[in-house]
């Protein structure tokens, strides 16, 4: 029983991770119908910048002060991120507005591949470090229930509460804030929102840039965890089955799809990996994503799609 | 008025009840079409005869009553299996192939009758080029007959409105249908524009002897083409029979004149 | 002045209905074909066969492939990097498996399975599109990933998934030479695109076209959705597998599975949208540019004498990659053909302005 608690556990907190960059796909997707595929190289983008400011700060400005730095190399990071969001709006989104789903999609790849070069070669391309003080020793719970106790990685949980924070402040922002009213009016009708008054070009960077704020927290806790490095931008591509589960639409569902993929991913790879050769965790979320679509594309908690003649 | 003379009953609707969730947008409507008469839907907007059209494609299918075409009956039918006895039809808003130019489009509508495997086309030596050329010929009379010559290789994006109309029929025909479902052929013309489309709807009753069936708004054409007319009104039938009749009927009148309901 | 079609009168369906209607373009790209069998032989370099000539070709026969399903059915797909793989290892097995089997038949069978493996796959187009399908093709490929990596059978009981092909032998003409790899693979190229081309100018193709431009209407019209879908995924899935197995016995010679990995399929999916959606010619312009500007991005600082380290370069690549996607995708979402045909057209006027 321990060790399923443990692999349950770790698969929650995991899932947690997926969720958070989840969270970005919907975002974007709710605000503006667009998917986005950059949201993995927004990750990476903003962890790369996040992690250099970290250290450029020190060396520039000589301040060591480990707090103050990091919450400077924060702010620099999410006015890098505010300013990715405004050049992408102009230049891509806003040319593109009449054109269907899979034209902006495809224009997304597009950025995703700029996005990756550029980041590199603005911020370098080896691995680095991001340190906000996330503890890193493991701890062990009810060390008198199993034996040995259950080992729980407190940066997980720590990554978990922090997810869980921005996931009710997202929703409290978008159901109690005039810019979030705005945002939902903006999901369910471009035209009908436009012509009351609501500025759609502005919506969208808010938009985009909310997604790169969540990107940022994602970066830094998954770089906190695994380093910075150019692997990170594949985590979309794992967040990608959690959306499909959770519904495109819904934020509490990328929370639930995240961490059902999670969960799923640590137990058929424990239990059912053996037996296929291992290393299934590489499409075990994509063949519950298949299985979704074929049974219920909507997801969970999304809205039902609709073809009219 | 056509001058074929009309036979018996073709397509018989009997209490077709269609509802989206809660609205219903059609409620025990019967009528009945004979073969070789133009039969005119009409009715004030929202009154259902889209939606009505879109019962006998097999587009919606109604949770309550039945069509039988040429004495088989169903309870909804499939679109292909529509197109395939005979049914071919134009949309209000055109359902055109935005890719493709003009003889592709008509061309599209034949379909059903070319035969030729995957094999043969990938070769494109014997029954298949023939296929091609004979299917071509097929749409260029088409084209002929719609007087759309000038534009055959267009790509019907680039149409305006009026052509486009007339490639919309133009792949119905391709379909060389027993019975023709035309949804507002006429919406959006000029004075000229119509009376083209007139003439071709006649043209295509009197030559190939196609039934047709008909929505229309402007009253004119209806009383001057149609040999019996069903009107709509909120998804109800208030009025069947001929032009006449149906002109001096009461609840068509308020209908139209929008007495309180 | 030059390319007018004065004069040219049809004077049958038959040579209206033609690949190339207009004299001119039938002479140029006969005139093409000939020179890329017979004169290019002679003045290539074996690093131009190697880096340019042969990946060009064998890519080409992909993207074409993958042209017939996203460009011509308008059904996505990110697995294409799969398709090839199965199609790689499958012709493969077979070859290695069973005694005497010719190279030619184990490269079209690898397709055949290819085939059967992309119908599978190509289902849940029957309920889903767009983003959805997105996803379920990538499913597909992370399924080959895997597959390819971890069951021992496929890969003749291979640690990592690395095979490797003993010399091919095509009707007893060794194909070792990069000339000779360059003209077998030119002959698969020109043998299929004109099959191709010829799928899609019929009804197949049509109904392909109708399907991707408004499916509901289609249907009206007679067309079997399922029918039409399914064979655009099995006719695509065929030619990207062969172009797999290709690219795996002639390009490759020993491969393991990480050669048709996900950024395979983002390339050939690059290569459709920047060459041209629904378009044979088109297939070649994007494969063409995809080989080359890496080259180019590669080379160029050393034609101007400002070295740039490979690191650099391969993000820069990047970059314009990227950028120049969401360029066409504004500019011209038609892509390189489209561009091509209205040259064309200015050309029909050349020198006159109107």
């Amino acid at each position: 029983m321990g060790p399923f608690l443990e692999t349950l556990i770790g698969g929650l907190m995991t899932g947690m991770l997926y969720s958070l960059v989840a969270l970005g796909f919907v975002l974007i997707f709710k605000a503006s119908g667009v998917f986005n595929f950059a949201q993995g190289a927004m990750v990476l983008f903003a962890a790369l910048a996040m992690a250099r400011f970290a250290e450029w700060i020190p060396a520039l400005l000589g301040i060591e002060h480990k707090v103050l730095v990091n919450l400077m190399a924060f702010i620099l990071a999410m006015g890098v991120m505010i300013m990715l969001a405004w050049v992408v709006e102009r230049f891509v989104l806003g040319k593109l507005v009449n054109q269907e789903g899979v034209t902006l999609l495809m224009a997304t790849l597009g950025i995703t591949y700029f996005m990756d070069g550029f980041g590199q070669t603005v911020f370098g391309s080896d691995i680095y470090k991001i340190d906000v003080g996330l503890p890193k020793e493991p701890m062990f719970l009810l060390e008198d229930v199993f034996q040995g106790g259950i080992l729980v990685n407190q940066e997980e949980l720590s990554a978990a509460i922090i997810a869980a924070a921005l996931v009710a402040l997202l929703a409290a922002f978008f159901q109690y804030t005039g810019t979030g009213r705005a945002l939902r009016a903006v999901a369910d009708d471009h035209q009908a929102a436009q012509s009351i008054g609501i500025p759609l070009e502005r919506i969208w960077v808010i938009v985009w840039s909310v997604a790169g704020f969540v990107a940022l927290v994602a970066g830094i806790i998954w770089g906190s965890k695994l380093g910075v490095q150019f692997s990170l931008s594949q985590v979309a591509l794992k967040a990608l089955p959690v959306v499909i589960l959770g519904g495109l639409t819904s934020v509490p569902g990328a929370i639930v799809g995240g961490l059902i993929i999670g969960v799923g991913e640590k137990l058929s790879e424990v239990y059912i990996g053996p037996m296929l050769g291992g290393g299934i965790e590489i499409w075990f979320a994509y063949a519950l994503a298949l299985l979704f679509l074929l049974v219920r594309p909507q997801g969970l908690y999304g809205e039902k799609i609709i073809d009219r003649v | 008025m056509s001058r074929r003379s009309i036979g018996e009953v073709m397509l018989d609707v009997k209490n077709i009840s269609l509802s989206f969730g809660g609205v219903k947008a059609l409620t025990d409507i019967s009528f009945n079409v004979r073969e070789h008469e133009i039969r005119a839907i009409i009715g004030p907007n929202g009154a259902g005869k889209s939606s009505m059209l879109n019962c006998i494609n097999g587009v919606y299918t109604p949770q309550q009553g039945s069509i039988t075409f040429r004495g088989k009956t169903f309870d909804h039918m499939n679109s292909r299996e529509v197109a395939e006895m005979g049914i071919a039809r134009t949309f209000q808003n055109l359902a055109l192939f935005k890719g493709m130019n003009v003889i592709d489009n008509i061309m599209s509508g034949r379909n059903l009758k070319m035969k030729t495997n995957i094999f043969q086309q990938a070769l494109r030596i014997g029954a298949a080029e023939r296929e091609e050329q004979a299917h071509r010929e097929v749409v260029e009379r088409i084209i002929d007959f719609l007087e759309i010559q000038a534009w055959r290789k267009t790509p019907v994006a680039r149409l305006p409105y009026g052509l486009q109309k007339r490639v919309d029929l133009g792949r119905a025909l391709a379909m060389e249908p027993q019975v023709l479902l035309l949804d507002e052929p006429m919406a959006g013309m000029n004075i000229e524009e119509k009376q083209d489309m007139c003439r071709f709807v006649l043209d295509v009753n009197d030559q190939f002897g196609t039934t047709i069936v008909l929505i229309e708004h402007d009253m004119g054409v209806v009383m001057d083409i149609s040999d019996r007319v069903v009107v709509l009104d909120y998804g109800k039938k208030i009025g069947d029979g001929t032009p006449d009749e149906v002109r001096s009927n009461e609840e068509v009148i308020s209908a139209y004149l929008g007495t309180s309901h | 002045m030059l390319y007018r079609e004065n004069g040219q009168f049809k004077t049958s369906y038959q040579a209206d209905q033609q690949i190339f209607p207009i004299a001119q373009d039938r002479y140029l790209i006969l005139a093409l074909i000939a020179a890329a069998a017979i004169v290019v032989p002679f003045i290539a370099s074996e690093y131009v066969f190697r880096a340019l000539l042969i990946p060009f070709l064998i890519l080409s026969l992909a993207a074409l492939g993958l042209n017939i399903l996203v460009g011509y059915c308008g059904q996505i797909s990110l697995g294409t990097g799969g398709f090839m793989a199965v199609g790689a290892y499958a012709a493969y097995n077979l070859l290695v498996r069973i005694e005497g089997m010719p190279a030619v038949v184990a490269i079209l069978l690898g397709g055949v399975f290819a085939m059967a493996f992309g119908v599978v796959f190509g289902i849940p187009s029957l309920r889903i599109k767009g983003l959805y399908l997105a996803v379920a093709t990538l499913a597909a490929q992370f399924f080959c990933d895997w597959a390819f990596l971890r069951i021992k059978w496929l890969t003749n009981d291979s640690a990592s998934g690395s095979v490797s092909v003993p010399e091919l032998m095509v009707f007893g003409w060794n194909v070792d030479t990069p000339i000779d790899k360059y003209l077998f693979c030119l002959g698969f190229v020109v043998i299929f695109a004109l099959l191709a081309k010829n799928l899609v100018r019929g009804h197949t193709g049509r109904e392909w076209m109708a399907i991707r431009d408004m499916d509901v209407a289609a249907a009206l019209i007679g067309i079997r959705p399922v029918y039409a879908k399914l064979t655009a995924f099995a006719v695509s899935s065929f030619i990207v597998g062969v172009a797999g197995a290709l690219w795996g016995f002639v390009h490759l010679g020993s491969w393991e599975p990480a050669a048709f990995n996900i950024t395979r399929s983002f390339d050939l999916l690059f290569m459709v949208i920047i060459g041209g959606l629904g378009s044979i010619m088109g297939s070649f312009f994007g494969a063409a540019f995809i080989v080359i500007v890496p080259i180019v991005l590669d080379n160029l600082p050393n034609w101007f004498g400002i070295p740039i380290d490979t690191a650099l370069a391969s993000h820069l690549t990047f970059m314009i990659f990227g950028a120049l996607i969401v360029f066409f995708l504004i500019v011209e979402p038609h892509g390189l053909a489209r561009l091509w045909s209205v040259g064309k057209e200015k050309l029909r006027l050349w020198p006159f302005p109107h």
